[in-house]
């Protein structure tokens, strides 16, 4: 079927197909993050620099409030540490599916593009991770990330508000796209999932809780949900293998 | 601004590469334990689902259109329509919302 291509070939037009409405869910993120990084007192440069090297959103956009405020440097760091936390779980995950033959340099690779939403269509991946797959899906997407911080800080506010607003929840239609599929599937998936965004929801509105920053609150959320699911619902032998996220359907 | 952002930046990406690439390159052996097996398996829809709400509600101009975004695409996806149908179908909605709004 798909005899004139290389496998790593495939994986990566695969990489580049997830890839895409990534980057076009981060092209109205990074635009914004943009605007607001020039506001900060940073240049064209500088603000682009930022999203090449970080490629996170919550982590910039805290990063350029730190910076516009002058604060001291191991704030900066403190900061940076408790709300990209979370990507040390996937990472962690990550590890696990991958091939653990697999070079330090690839895994340094996959490493540098662990976002919640690379990791999202990572992780749900049928099989071994292959690192073409994610070659192609971190290169659409951070060129995205890159191309509309550049736009936005260059820009400005050239997109009719609107617009900016309906791109908004791009990210996250993807991140019910992505869950909402294998809770089909697993129904302890839905129950995790379920139990995740009654603690967020929370955790974000009750007092004393409030106060906690979004980035410590998702790693508390997450951790503390995962662990009741994995105590209620350990995985099995047979339920080990992550449900199939249907990607099979679009290349059908 | 002055050169100093510069060191701002360097502290930004060196800590946010480190969280990603230790796990990554440290872990080289399958877990065994099922604990934390079940755990890593529930991460990520955990962490997304958390992630999503409430925040979504607050994503956009005003509630309407951000809940009608978030029902949108919960019923795209429970139909198991791609990332970018579902993402896109949820802004086209917030769209329309907010126009009649």
């Amino acid at each position: 079927m798909r005899s004139n291509l290389s496998e790593a070939e495939e994986n990566f037009k695969d990489g580049v197909k997830d890839g895409i409405p990534i980057a076009l869910g981060y092209l109205a993120v990074s635009f914004a993050f943009g605007i607001q990084a020039v506001k900060a007192g940073l240049s064209v440069f500088q603000a682009t620099l930022i999203s090449l090297s970080n490629v996170t959103s919550a982590g910039q956009f805290a990063g350029i409030s730190v910076i516009a405020a002058a604060g001291a440097y191991l704030e900066m760091a403190g900061v940076q540490f408790v709300i990209n936390l979370r990507y040390m779980l996937m990472s962690a995950a990550l590890s696990q599916k991958i091939d653990p033959k697999l070079p330090t340099y690839k895994r340094l690779g996959i490493a540098f593009g662990v976002t919640d939403e690379i990791f999202g269509v990572s992780i749900t991946r049928p099989g071994v991770l292959a690192p073409a797959f994610s070659a192609g899906v971190i290169i659409t997407s951070v060129l995205g990330w890159v191309l509309g911080t550049f736009l936005g800080a260059f820009s400005g506010e050239i997109l009719p508000v609107r617009l900016i607003s309906a791109l908004g929840v791009a990210l996250y239609g993807m991140f019910i796209a992505i869950v909402v599929p294998p809770s089909k599937d697993d129904r302890n998936i839905a129950v995790a999932a379920l139990l995740a965004v009654i603690a967020s929801t929370v955790f974000t509105y009750a007092p004393v809780l409030k106060y906690i920053s979004s980035g410590t609150r998702i790693i508390i959320v997450t951790v503390l949900v995962s662990v009741i699911a994995a105590i209620l619902f350990p995985t099995t032998e047979n339920t080990e293998e992550r449900p199939d996220n249907e990607k099979g359907l679009e290349h059908d | 601004m002055t050169d100093n952002t510069y060191i701002y930046i360097l502290i930004m990406a060196l800590v946010t590469f480190l969280i990603r690439a230790l796990p990554l390159t440290l872990i080289r052996q399958e877990i065994k334990s099922p604990f934390v097996k079940s755990f890593l398996y529930y991460v990520p829809y955990v962490t997304l689902s958390a992630m999503t709400v409430p925040a979504i509600f607050t994503a956009t101009g005003n509630i309407y259109s951000a809940a009608g975004g978030f029902v949108t695409a919960l019923v795209l996806a429970f139909f198991r329509r791609s990332l970018l149908t579902v993402a896109s179908g949820a802004c086209v909605m917030v769209f329309i919302i907010e126009l009649i709004l």
